[in-house]
């Protein structure tokens, strides 16, 4: 039962981290750049969330039903709104000027807005951690008490789900992921057949920001600490999931995310609690020498 | 005459080389000449050896990143070995090894053996990679090192030194002491480092970075950078000149960091983390990619910066500011718009000087 209960909480880790790996995964695919500032987007997320709720719930009659619904789902929304303005903000002071600037100078130009998130959220709302009210409380008892799985546990997976689903169809189906897929292929020729390739790469951004808002709320209702470098190593760690699935590829930064989460539960579980960042990494580099583009990603021929 | 004027005229690298190693050279004489007189705060010498760790690590990042053209997030992985290594040499060598600066150098030399080896280690099946994922794995191997020095125990004896992964596994005799105690890192440590020490090492970077530049091999490194295939067909060996460009670097990261794991009285593996990478790589890409010069001013500028700005009302706001230059000089500098307004003004300027100057001639 002991196995069973580790990999539940392995598979919701690994949604978060799949989450994560969505926005990053889809940022790269297009723009072709690293954007470092994702992981502390999740970490505004996860703050507006809280002080939406926690401002919320003052108004609200105590035990009511309202109480109960309207300041977490109000939180989530207010949290997805106010990241996806801020990612296509930081995308349109930041990253639009460097579109044709070498890779490198994007990479450091993503650090810095990095840094800029993590100092201005320690401004605006101190260091010290705050303590996250998950957003659905309560477990489900199953075999006698044998095993606990949390709403929100289930409610992470469900939501990875969807959001998969969802992204799948939007970029398979609709003509926005028809631009989007045109775009990360072949930029020139993309806005050869008239695609709007600088507000494809704002939606990129809006939409992978609008995940991180969510990965950011279902992750301090797991982990219940905030700080302002909440979203540092989670971001690193669904950037790893990413290229573990092979960077650029959706299906790949699900399954990529998933597999990390469970590798680094397990790994806890059964090796060691200290080592497992290590060999969670460990993994990642034997997979990326066994399969150099990543489990599921595409090897693009050389040009000569 | 003709011979006397070939000898005099020097290759414009060589003449490059000559003006880093002088600005070197006149920095410190300059430095030591203020704190001889008092004029240098206690925080500014105190961040002395720091800064010449980081421009150490700045200039052996710039091998990998800006002349062999690989990046590199892990590069404070290596620091983290050489510090490590070098705290525990110094250690063990206390009582056989009387003289200091010695023993400093004998650290300073395992820290970077232990670099060569984790650059051999990591260089040899990571350098098939390419791109973002070399980036990845050097990425991972830097939080690899961090996350197993954090677990690791070692005591030191009369009969030498122990290893333990946890605290109440270590066998050591009465008199033993911790060297490293896990997540608390390196304590009692015996600080060794000197602004010379430094300094010197400064300079034998500069003079191993600048001649390799400049060699036979440099250039087959540069070759790679600028077109891996057209360098493979001319039958360059990739992976024997990445792995020497990525070992050297290691090497001396290796080195900077036993001289920073010694100029302290306790060192945490965390101190070596990505953000650590992440410091070095920005010094590196503002000095210029490739600029030797352009690494050493970055890194000193921009270690002594953020506490230079450390008085009353912008403390609180320094590494907010820091962050906002940063952003705001990679706009400059690659946006060819913004780049032409900075340039026209600066023209502007030049031109209203110069009709200033022309006019106070005239006058």
């Amino acid at each position: 039962m002991s196995f069973l209960s580790y990999l539940i909480t392995g598979i919701s880790l690994g949604s978060i981290y799949a989450i994560i790996a969505l926005g990053y995964t889809m940022v790269y695919g297009i723009a072709k750049m690293l954007n470092f500032a994702h992981g502390d987007v999740i970490m505004v997320g996860a703050y507006v969330c809280f002080f939406t709720m926690s401002g919320l719930s003052g108004y609200l009659e105590p035990g009511s039903v309202a109480a109960a619904v309207v300041p977490q789902v109000a939180g989530v929304l207010l949290a997805m709104v106010v990241c996806t303005i801020l990612g296509v903000v930081i995308e349109g002071l930041a990253y639009k000027p460097l579109r044709q600037a070498p890779s490198l100078a994007v990479l450091i130009t993503a650090i810095g807005v990095s840094w800029f998130l993590q100092n201005a959220a320690q401004i605006m709302w101190g260091a010290a951690p705050k303590n996250f009210t998950s957003i659905v409380g309560g477990t489900v008892s199953l075999a006698d008490g044998a095993l606990n799985i949390s709403y929100v546990t289930m409610l992470t997976v469900v939501a990875c789900l969807v959001i998969m689903v969802a992204l799948t169809t939007f970029i398979g189906k609709g003509k926005m992921g028809k631009a989007m897929r045109a775009c990360s292929e072949d930029k020139a020729a993309a806005q050869l057949m008239g695609i709007n390739v600088n507000a494809t790469i704002s939606v990129t951004f809006a939409i992978g920001s609008a995940l991180a808002a969510i990965a950011g709320v279902l992750m301090c209702s797991a982990y219940p600490t905030l700080m302002p470098t909440t979203g540092a190593l989670p971001g690193i760690k669904a950037f790893t999931a990413a290229v573990f699935g092979g960077i650029g590829s959706i299906p790949g930064a699900f399954l990529g995310g998933l597999l990390l989460g469970i590798i680094e539960t397990f790994t806890k579980a059964y090796i060691s609690t200290d080592l497992s960042d290590a060999i969670v990494f460990l993994v990642l580099i034997v997979v990326l020498l066994v399969k150099p583009s990543g489990l599921l990603g595409r090897i693009v021929p050389e040009k000569v | 005459m003709s011979g006397k004027a070939k000898t005099l005229r020097m290759r414009k690298t060589t003449v490059n080389s000559f003006i880093n190693y002088a600005m070197v050279i006149v920095l410190f004489v300059v430095t030591q000449i203020l704190i001889g007189q008092g004029a240098v705060s206690n925080t500014i010498q105190s961040m002395l050896v720091p800064v010449c760790c980081y421009v150490v690590m700045a200039v052996s990042l710039n091998l990998t990143v800006g002349i062999l053209g690989e990046l590199s997030l892990g590069h404070a992985g290596f620091m983290s070995l050489g510090a490590f290594s070098g705290i525990i040499t110094a250690a063990v060598l206390k009582d056989a090894v009387a003289s200091e600066p010695l023993r400093l150098a004998i650290a300073m030399v395992v820290g970077g053996i232990f670099g060569c080896i984790g650059g051999v280690i990591i260089g040899l099946p990571v350098l098939r990679l390419r791109g973002d994922y070399l980036a990845i794995v050097t990425l991972a191997f830097g939080e690899i090192i961090k996350n197993v020095i954090q677990v690791l125990y070692i005591g030191l004896d009369e009969n030498g030194l122990h290893f333990a992964t946890k605290e109440s596994n270590m066998v050591m005799s009465e008199a033993g002491t911790f060297v490293v105690r896990g997540p608390m890192g390196a304590t009692g440590v015996t600080r060794l480092s000197s602004f010379a020490a430094g300094f010197i090492l400064i300079l034998i970077t500069l003079f191993v970075v600048q001649n390799l530049v400049d060699s036979r091999a440099g250039r087959a490194i540069l070759s790679l950078r600028d077109n891996r295939i057209a360098a493979e067909s001319v039958g360059i060996s990739v992976t024997k000149y990445k792995l020497m460009a990525f070992v050297i670097s290691a090497v001396l990261a290796g080195m900077a960091g036993a001289l920073y794991g010694l100029n302290y009285s306790s060192t945490v593996a965390s101190k070596f983390d990505f953000n650590t990478s992440i410091l070095v790589l920005v010094y590196v890409v503002l000095g210029g990619l490739g600029s030797i010069r352009g690494s050493i001013i970055a890194a000193a500028v921009l270690t002594l910066l953020p506490e230079l700005l450390r008085n009353g009302t912008i403390n609180e706001y320094r590494m907010l500011i820091y962050a906002v230059i940063l952003i705001l000089v990679m706009l400059v500098t690659n946006n060819p718009t913004l780049r032409g307004a900075v340039d026209l003004i600066a023209k502007k300027i030049r031109s209203i000087g110069k009709k200033e100057k022309a006019e106070g001639g005239a006058q």
